[in-house]
């Protein structure tokens, strides 16, 4: 009997009783949606951190510093410099950032909340900044303390009119001329990164009255150089500050990595349990083909009176099985999709259907269909046709 | 399996020798068939009667190869094969026999002709092949028009001309027919048997089983079974063909016997 003639008979008697047919994939169809749901739910959640992640620059390594007032033991903005001119190998794109809270006025309108830091003229590259007009600060703005700033898009379309280059801010009541607008980053709304300006880190000192930076942004010059450039600066700190202070050193991508570790391990914790019902469903497909095989017994008797031998019935009934539990796999494949687009939608991220678990899932659905469709088909193979053919 | 020889028409096509069939009962043992040998010849039609019982399904079985005895051999176009396995059994099945059941037995999902094709379909033939020869096979029996019908959808006589078809698509050597006319009434049981006489016309071998003597009469030979032994074997058309030794004793006393006993 050939395989092609297996399926038709498989596709007659599922039809033949469409509702049992469907109640016996619904174990699939819902193990394999909650799969693939969860899955694409997961990668989804990856894919929006490493994006937001890859936007601020995936080399760049954070430095906290907290010196004790009492302390002569300290870091200057010199010494850090010195230290990254020491390690060029090693490091680079350093800037210090200095955060300033304060009054922003454009005029005599008062800007609503937003975020003002002093940086160096490195921190364009650093945080992988692009412009749409002028240009970022230089060296020479740093070093000259220049009354210059770039501004993001928000202020310039809310409250430069659209057209942000020259104009005047007043931050603390300090005129800063706009030389450089940034393009377009986040949604360019209040909260968005669009609503940032950048000055020189020197100005950004003195409006706050001190010499102190406490935050750093450096690069490290390579993926691979991430890590020895983390332990490097640690233990710099750690000579400078001897016990007398508390610093952070935090590299992005490598809180990145521990990050989808976590993650990975949460989302196939939970698809083995979502699995578990897909062996739930392989068992009540079990469990209807052998009230299928004692219902047909009959038909059964007949095909082996007409020369059916053992594996031609074997393969029928295992094809039946492989068959349900298949489409019972791609409608869960269907649904778990949509389920997964679904909350994408709602958590605002994008979540696009990867091919291995589907592939996966519609593999693990046939192969259950013919593991317990095996026991079922090899009594029916087994039935003796005498018996058969007299069971009412 | 051995090729169908193309031997003269009265050579042996089926050859029971000494068969018996032995069921174990707890501790009793019943002889189903008590040694049993029979010839019968290409191009026979011979009817197999006897009461439930007799013994005569569990010889059906046998010559069907649905079942296996427990001594003897039996050979079948000189194969013997009284000792062969389960799938074994089901190709000599598919090649060498034709049913006809009491219960018409068609596969009520599928239409006549896939019923008609399911021989040829264990036969291992192309689909094209398949119905072509399925139709032809209905055509026999002037089914063809409803090829696409299901079953149920046909009266009791036609669904046993189905099954005719069926036995037919494979174009066996020898047609088996088991109470063909059981279920059906008088008119359509007797247009039935003609169909049969008719196959039986055109060469084909016949094995009728049946309890009821009228029907067994339209056969060329008999063979009565009475608890699994062979009581006669003979052309149907003798009287002593109808009637069974213990038949005798349980008709009704003559007035002359009942003065005797008297």
């Amino acid at each position: 009997m050939d395989i092609q003639q297996a399926f038709k008979m498989s596709f007659k008697s599922l039809m033949a009783s469409k509702l049992r047919s469907l109640l016996t994939m619904l174990g699939i169809i819902i193990g394999v949606a909650a799969v693939i749901a969860i899955m694409s739910i997961g990668q989804g959640l990856m894919n929006s951190v490493n994006e937001m992640f890859s936007s601020l620059g995936s080399n760049i390594i954070q430095v906290g510093l907290y010196v004790r007032g009492e302390s002569n033991r300290t870091v200057t903005v010199d010494n850090m410099y010195d230290f990254v001119n020491e390690n060029q190998e090693l490091l680079c794109d350093l800037s210090p950032i200095v955060y300033i809270q304060g009054q922003v006025k454009c005029g005599n309108e008062v800007m609503e909340r937003p975020s003002v830091s002093g940086v160096s003229e490195a921190y364009d590259s650093l945080q992988l900044l692009k412009l749409s007009q002028g240009r970022f600060l230089q060296y020479v703005d740093v070093a000259r303390k220049e009354k210059v700033c770039v501004v993001g898009t928000y202020i310039v379309d809310n409250y430069l009119d659209g057209e942000g280059m020259g104009k005047i801010i007043k931050i603390n009541g300090e005129n800063f001329t706009v030389i450089g607008v940034m393009e377009q980053m986040g949604d360019n709304t209040e909260r968005s990164e669009d609503n940032q300006i950048f000055i020189p880190y020197t100005n950004a000192l003195q409006i706050n009255g001190t010499n102190f930076v406490d935050s750093y942004g450096v690069n490290a010059t390579s993926k691979e150089n991430i890590a020895p450039a983390r332990l490097a600066i640690e233990a710099f700190l750690e000579e400078k500050l001897s016990g007398d202070g508390f610093y952070y050193v935090q590299s992005l991508s490598e809180m990145l990595e521990e990050y989808n570790k976590m993650q990975n391990t949460i989302v196939t914790v939970l698809a083995a349990i979502a699995g578990i019902s897909l062996l739930v469903g392989g068992i009540g497909i079990m469990n209807i083909m052998l009230v299928s095989v004692t219902e047909r017994t009959r038909e059964i008797g007949i095909r082996k009176s007409l020369g059916a031998k053992r594996r031609d019935i074997r393969l029928q009934f295992i094809i039946e099985a492989a068959s349900t539990s298949a489409i019972g796999g791609v409608v869960g494949i269907v649904l778990g999709t949509v389920v997964g687009m679904a909350a994408g939608v709602l958590m605002n991220t994008t979540i696009t259907p990867t091919l291995s678990p589907i592939i996966l899932s519609f593999g693990i659905s046939v192969g259950i269909g013919i593991i317990f469709g095996y026991l079922p088909a090899n009594k029916a193979a087994k039935l003796n046709p005498i018996d058969a053919l007299r069971y009412d | 399996m051995q090729e169908i020889n193309n031997s003269p028409s009265d050579d042996v096509l089926i050859k029971l020798q000494d068969i018996y069939k032995i069921y174990h009962m707890g501790d009793s043992e019943v002889h189903a068939l008590d040694g049993i040998s029979l010839d019968i010849r290409r191009g026979e039609f011979v009817a197999i009667v006897g009461q439930s019982g007799s013994g005569k399904s569990t010889c059906m079985n046998i010559i069907g190869c649905l079942d296996v005895p427990t001594s003897g051999t039996y050979h079948l176009n000189g194969v013997d094969v009284s000792t062969m396995k389960d799938d074994e059994q089901a190709e000599i099945r598919n090649k060498m026999l034709g049913f006809i059941f009491q219960q018409y037995n068609l596969i009520p999902k599928l239409n006549l002709c896939e019923n008609v094709e399911l021989p040829l379909l264990y036969a291992g033939l192309s689909p094209a092949e398949r119905q072509q020869r399925a139709m032809a096979s209905l055509a026999r029996v002037g089914l063809e028009d409803k090829a696409q019908n299901l079953p149920s959808q046909l009266s009791g006589g036609q669904q046993q001309r189905v099954s005719i078809a069926r036995a037919l698509a494979g174009n066996p050597p020898v047609i088996l027919a088991d109470e063909p006319t059981g279920a059906l009434d008088s008119h359509t049981g007797r247009e039935v048997l003609s169909f049969l006489q008719k196959l039986h016309k055109d060469g084909n071998t016949i094995v009728l089983i049946t309890h009821d003597n009228s029907i067994a009469r339209q056969a060329q030979r008999i063979v009565r079974l009475a608890d699994g032994k062979i009581i006669y074997d003979g052309a149907a058309d003798r009287p002593e063909a109808v009637v069974q030794p213990d038949e005798f004793s349980a008709m009704p006393i003559t007035p002359a016997e009942e003065v005797q006993a008297g």
